[in-house]
């Protein structure tokens, strides 16, 4: 009720002609609903947007991790309950094959002087999100325990399984190697990075064809079966916040984590001594030979949603500008991996940065790749666990992908 | 009571049950015969902050909601989506059952198709889970029938724990228990004198775990009505069975179970409809690799970067199939007792 009732208490200022409460980001009047997911970079974000809030100005904001659940029927209804969905290169899609959110380029063009031109993502020549931040997954390892394995740092996921032998042989550790292969969301992911670092693509030019069932997919699926040896048995109930804990505690030597968690596990809580100091990130490992980290590239944006009045939309373009100033990027450097003006990588950005400048490549964006994430997130599970066989699971992935196609009718 | 009088009566529960039973089940069961519609794509390109420009395809909203608009409902599918792959796959099922191999093979290759390999950890679940739920259940309303007044009250309160804790909860509460770090995990790793065992690996164990926890947060519903039951066996039956030299086993043998026999299937035909809807504990135990089932792919379909209703409403429709079937021989022989009974 709140919301509705301020928009009220702002319509009536506004009636009074007493709407002369500016805010340092000029917002005049208008009701701003911000929806994102929920990690510390978005909060401060939505908190700095709400900085904006006066009298005739209403921000709220929801971070919430079941964003993707609620995002296209939250936009569908006019008006949209809310009026900024902050998404990230997949959470996009669902809202742009649907047509719920607007383009950008008169508000650009009029309030985005802050905005670097590398920040705009453009479909079909128009400016649909402003991107703020970049993700993704990249390596961490502990400089000693390498060391006193008396290996080299790994550049290669061949290296990195000489490594985990080696360390395993020393006694260092029984179970050296981590990764976020719990069957879901996190395992798709995982196989997504490794292809994408094979350089192959997803799908047939042109279609919604699938074609990772050739040797790039298993080079893929090999890698990942051997890197399960060096985990924990216990592997497939692990996420990327599992995974994170358990190298905290010491108990890893290499992993695959998230740039966004970087900075807390480079900072002076939850871990165990000596891992801190001796943790190095770097890009993630390559791939069969190939040249580029085996990681994808993630950018997490705003969009405006386009079922609400022209108003709202101008208010919330403007508070979302100032919730990604170069002043809010500033005062939090280490939060995040900003592509905001002016930032320069702190410690926990470096990881993600040497990904992008490996040239890794960007998690795809093609409408029907949400479906490819779904098969792969069932379909690879029998695989990861060891009671399937590479040819078995790829196909598997095919069939699942191909009668979903069907069904949403990308495929024929 | 006139006829009016009892219309009038179940009238507000009638129109509830239409609300929100009858028509939602309607609408489920025409979604499902409905896929979506075929998007048209449109090749554009797009610039994003890494990798610059390339071309792709994009879905031509003007197009597709112009199809949308002639066809709300979508494209019809009729039962298509029923037989595709990822429900009863009978293509994919004919080719394996026609195939040259033994039948060790083609039953992993039937399991390996996702619905069956759901139904099957439904249906084991559902025939493992409820017997022994209900023995347990009936062997503590003995047990407790049997205490000195005092005690009761705790003890009542204490059995009914695992239904009072909310499923999901209850099931996380027992997987963090049974981790390696865990009071319950690092006991068997130490009893066991093996390091390396781990409940949440194989797939037997997972199994085992998955059942015991159904039988833990299921006893206490069959507990309870039975320990109601037991306060209904009539005192004079037990007595002369006592006169006539029965034991303890004898009386419950011969008067008690006897007497609760109906409400035995009642208290079946609960559970097995709960059961085959199992859910919270897959997710709780993070078992997805080891354990799928019915209300799991359901869930699956529709969370995700991706939502397939279409699919979501055949498992549905599936699953109610499912209860039915399940709930058939026990409902013959009610409505035959009750013919019996009024003849």
């Amino acid at each position: 009720m709140k919301p509705i009732l301020m928009l009220a208490v702002s319509a009536a200022a506004l009636a009074l002609g007493t709407g002369s409460a500016f805010a340092d980001c000029g917002v005049e009047t208008g009701s701003v609903r911000i929806l994102s997911n929920d990690f510390e970079a978005l909060r401060i974000i939505n908190a700095t947007a709400q900085e904006c809030a006066t009298d005739a100005v209403t921000v709220t904001a929801n971070a919430t991790a079941e964003h993707k659940e609620i995002q296209v029927p939250a936009l569908t209804i006019n008006p949209a309950e809310y009026s900024v969905a902050v998404v990230a290169n997949n959470s996009i899609v669902p809202l742009l094959n649907e047509d719920l959110i607007r383009p950008l380029d008169d508000l650009v063009a009029e309030y985005g002087q802050d905005l670097l031109p590398s920040q705009l993502v453009r479909i079909d020549g128009k400016i649909m999100a402003i991107a703020f931040m970049g993700n993704g997954q990249h390596m961490f390892y502990r400089k000693d325990i390498l060391e006193q394995a008396g290996v080299e740092p790994p550049t290669s996921y061949d290296d990195v399984l000489a490594a985990a032998a080696a360390i395993k042989e020393a006694g260092l550790m029984d179970y050296p190697l981590a990764a976020s292969v719990k069957p879901g969301w996190d395992l798709a992911a995982e196989f997504v990075n490794s292809y994408l670092g094979t350089g192959a693509e997803f799908f047939a030019p042109g279609s919604a064809e699938l074609t990772i069932d050739n040797e790039n997919g298993l080079e893929v699926l090999r890698v990942m079966r051997d890197m399960t040896a060096f985990m924990d048995p216990d592997y497939l109930t692990f996420d990327a916040t599992e995974i994170q804990k358990e190298y905290e505690a010491g108990n890893v030597a290499i992993m695959n984590e998230w740039g966004s968690l970087g900075g807390a596990i480079l900072d002076d809580e939850g871990a165990v001594e000596g891992v801190v100091e001796n943790t190095v990130l770097t890009a993630a490992p390559t791939i069969g030979g190939g040249s580029i980290p085996a990681a994808a590239l993630w950018w997490d944006g705003f969009t405006i949603a386009k079922n609400i009045s022209d108003e709202d939309a101008e208010a919330s373009f403007r508070a979302m500008v100032h919730g990604i100033s170069p002043e809010m990027m500033a005062a939090n450097k280490n939060a995040a991996t900003w592509l905001i003006a002016g930032y320069e990588p702190g410690p926990a950005a470096v990881g993600v940065i040497a990904n992008a400048n490996g040239g890794a490549r960007a998690y795809p964006m093609q409408p029907y790749m949400g479906l490819l994430h779904t098969a792969l997130s069932t379909e690879l599970a029998e695989f990861v666990a060891g009671s399937e066989d590479a040819e078995q699971a790829l196909a598997d992935v095919k069939a699942a992908y191909d009668t979903a196609a069907r069904e949403a009718g990308f495929l024929q | 009571m006139p006829n009016k009088t009892f219309f009038a009566f179940i009238l507000p529960s009638l129109i509830a049950m239409v609300l929100f039973i009858a028509l939602p089940i309607v609408s489920v069961v025409v979604q499902s015969l409905h896929v979506s519609h075929e998007q048209i794509l449109v090749e554009v390109e797009n610039c994003q902050p890494f990798g610059g420009c390339s071309t792709e395809l994009r879905v031509d909203t003007a197009a597709t909601a112009a199809l949308r608009e002639e066809q709300p409902l979508g494209r019809f599918n009729g039962l298509g989506t029923y037989v595709n792959r990822a429900h009863l796959a009978t293509s994919e099922l004919g080719v394996i059952l026609s195939s040259e191999r033994s039948i060790g093979e083609k039953w992993a290759q039937i399991l390996n198709l996702p619905f069956y390999k759901a139904l099957i950890f439904t249906l084991v679940y559902c025939f493992v889970v409820t017997p022994l739920a209900m023995a347990l259940g009936f062997t503590i309303a003995l047990a407790v029938n049997a205490l000195p007044k005092v005690t009761k009250g705790p003890i009542i309160f204490f059995s009914l724990l695992p239904m009072i804790i909310t499923p999901l909860i209850g099931s996380l509460i027992l997987y963090w228990m049974l981790s390696p770090n865990g009071i319950l995990g690092a006991t068997i790793q130490h009893i066991f004198n093996d390091p390396t065992l781990s409940l949440r690996a194989s797939p037997a164990l997972t199994w085992g775990a998955l059942l015991t926890y159904g039988v833990w947060t299921n006893a206490p519903f069959s507990f309870v009505v039975f320990y109601a039951g037991l306060q209904t066996v009539p005192g004079d039956t037990l007595e002369s069975a006592m006169i006539d030299g029965a034991s303890r086993w004898e009386r419950i043998r011969y008067v008690i179970i006897p007497h609760l026999a109906p409400l035995a299937t009642f208290v079946a035909l609960v559970q097995l409809m709960d059961n085959f809807r199992v859910f919270e504990p897959i997710v709780g135990f993070s078992a997805e690799a080891n354990a799928t089932s019915l209300s799991w792919l359901i869930y699956n379909d529709l969370t995700g970067d991706s939502q397939q209703f279409g699919s979501a409403g055949a498992t549905s429709v599936l699953t109610i199939l499912g209860v039915v079937i399940l709930l058939s021989p026990v409902l013959l022989r009610t409505w035959r007792e009750f013919k019996h009974k009024a003849v």
